[in-house]
């Protein structure tokens, strides 16, 4: 067994940047946060930001010509600048904010969709996805009289190809995530892209899984679209963004219509705003933008290979540690060994229900998540009623495995498992 | 919740009381919880006086949504289906007898939810003029 280690100093320092983690359970225990598949925690950093937007310069966007107002358009457009260069997007104007991914992939679904897809058209989408990345798909598909097309899994999560130029064949769209919420399978997108390209679709990513936990460039990876939620990579909630290509956005109609997405309005008819600002109608969500910007500073300075490799040594470590538990019932699901997933692990353990197992871990402060992560149909195609999952991000340490580890004996003991 | 798991309850997950279901049914119910995927049945036998002559239950839960359908179906057998109909959480909670979190209500709820929509069904099928 691999020994625990102590934090070095860069494990500190981020332990210290977070101050949710110093705040003990109503028990007096340690926080032991391994539910950021769900949500991140956030550094002071993107705390003090929101704090110091809205008590220095909260003043509404673009129109403004007094000082506070510019200082908060500036603020604000830098923000998307920083999520532009993060993800390599070719321009600022090809990242259009959003509440989150789920409003991202709705915003493709009901422009680009509507205006692409007609009947006899194929939307191919995998068996592993977020509701998020299905739901907009069915309604497209019925609204349109698309069909809808699935690449396999396997047991492990892991994509089936052998079908995919038959399943491609005629498809418009290719809609997956990067990396499942719920097993941590990475698709293979580089290939999936050229593929889906070489048969005349277009790609869209649901990222809000991948670009919180690894280097993702946009341009490398050739995709089309691509949807982030901030609330995942330590920003706060209520933010988002949508990557897509200049040419495809300025094609696309506008989603939702009013103030800020127009250039000049008459009675009878509205010439819309240049991009981004065209698919942000409304007062945007200035000050979580602002946050978010915040967080990814926070995350380029600790450098996304470091994320990803921290990522890939607790999992190892968890890894181990939970095979400890196989004699007592403990199964873990998803793909192996720990480089081919990202910081996410599903399990069971014996016949004890995931929501018991969260329930008793929940009074050692130890979170984790319990039921079907909002993935159904993929629950049923395995045959699980729910699952526990574990999910890590930059300030989880060893520790919090240790503690995790011992909390399911408890359970374990707890349910009389042998 | 540290009383979570007294050892009635894990009896009655392990071995549940009166589960599966039952042939000659009058009135079945099914419904799930669908933050956890909990799914519960009930299957009533309702005689010709209203009473609650037989019950079953199946499905699939934690221990706490298993449990107190277990220990429910123990409460209706010989109860009028009216006052199935009408039961209140509080009989699950006095049976469950352990502080149930906000979060895990649901869960210690749905057996009754069930068992009382399968009563409602029972009644609605009686014909007009025997319902009072």
């Amino acid at each position: 067994m691999t020994a625990t280690v102590r934090p070095d100093a860069v494990q500190e320092r981020i332990l210290r940047d977070f101050p949710i983690l110093h705040k003990p359970t109503s028990r007096g225990k340690r926080l032991v946060y391994l539910d950021s598949a769900a949500t991140s925690q956030k550094p002071q950093a993107v705390i003090d930001a929101l704090v110091k937007y809205y008590s220095e310069y909260n003043a509404n966007i673009h129109r403004g010509v007094y000082e506070i107002a510019e200082l908060a358009t500036t603020a604000f457009e830098e923000a998307r600048g920083k999520i532009a260069r993060f993800i390599n997007a070719a321009e600022d104007a090809e990242v259009i904010w959003t509440r989150n991914s789920t409003e991202a992939i709705n915003l493709v679904s009901f422009t680009w969709g509507v205006q692409n897809l007609r009947r006899g058209d194929a939307i191919v989408t995998t068996q592993v996805e977020h509701h998020s990345n299905l739901v907009p798909w069915q309604l497209l598909a019925e609204r349109t009289g698309a069909e809808l097309r699935f690449i396999p899994v396997d047991a492990q999560g892991v994509h089936v190809l052998d079908d995919l130029d038959r399943l491609l064949d005629g498809a418009k769209l290719l809609a997956l995530s990067h990396v499942s919420n719920t097993l941590g399978t990475i698709a293979p997108l580089d290939m999936l892209t050229k593929r889906a390209h070489a048969a005349g679709a277009r790609v869209l990513v649901d990222a809000a899984q991948s670009v919180p936990h690894m280097p993702v460039d946009v341009q490398k990876l050739d995709v089309d679209f691509m949807a982030v939620s901030g609330h995942k990579m330590l920003g706060p909630t209520g933010i988002g963004f949508l990557y897509g290509k200049r040419a495809l956005l300025e094609a696309m109609p506008p989603f939702l219509t009013g103030g800020d997405m127009i250039k000049r309005v008459e009675y009878t008819h509205t010439e819309y705003n240049e991009l981004p600002w065209k698919f942000e109608a409304g007062t945007s969500n200035v000050a979580d933008a602002i946050g978010l910007g915040v967080a990814v500073d926070y995350l380029r300075e600790l450098g996304m290979d470091w994320v990803r490799a921290h990522d890939i040594a607790l999992t190892a470590y968890a890894l181990e540690r939970l095979a400890e538990l196989e004699r007592r019932g403990l199964v873990v699901y998803g793909p192996l060994p720990a480089e081919n997933r990202a910081g996410v692990i599903s399990f069971n353990l014996g016949d004890v229900h995931a929501h018991d197992v969260a329930s008793i871990l929940d009074t050692d402060g130890v979170c984790v998540r319990a039921g079907h992560h909002c993935t159904m149909p993929l629950m049923e195609k395995m045959g699980w009623p729910a699952t526990a999952r574990a999910s890590f991000y930059v300030y989880n340490t060893e520790a919090d495995v240790d503690a995790l580890i011992a909390s399911l004996h408890k359970a374990a003991d707890i349910f009389k498992l042998k | 919740m540290d009383d979570f798991y007294k050892g009635y309850i894990l009896e009655h997950y392990r071995e549940p009381h009166n589960f599966g279901t039952l042939e000659g049914a009058t009135a079945t119910f099914e419904d799930l919880n669908p933050l956890c995927g909990d799914r519960i049945r009930f299957d009533l036998k309702v005689n010709a006086e209203g009473i609650v002559e037989d019950v079953r239950f199946s499905g699939r839960g934690c221990a706490i949504s298993q449990a107190s359908a277990s220990m429910l179906t123990d409460t209706i057998k010989g109860m009028h289906v009216e006052a199935v109909a009408k039961m209140d959480k509080q009989v699950v909670l006095d049976n469950v007898g352990i502080g149930i979190s906000p979060a895990r209500m649901k869960c210690a709820t749905l057996g009754l939810k069930v068992a009382r929509s399968a009563a409602l069904g029972e009644i609605a099928g009686w014909p007009e003029e025997d319902t009072p």
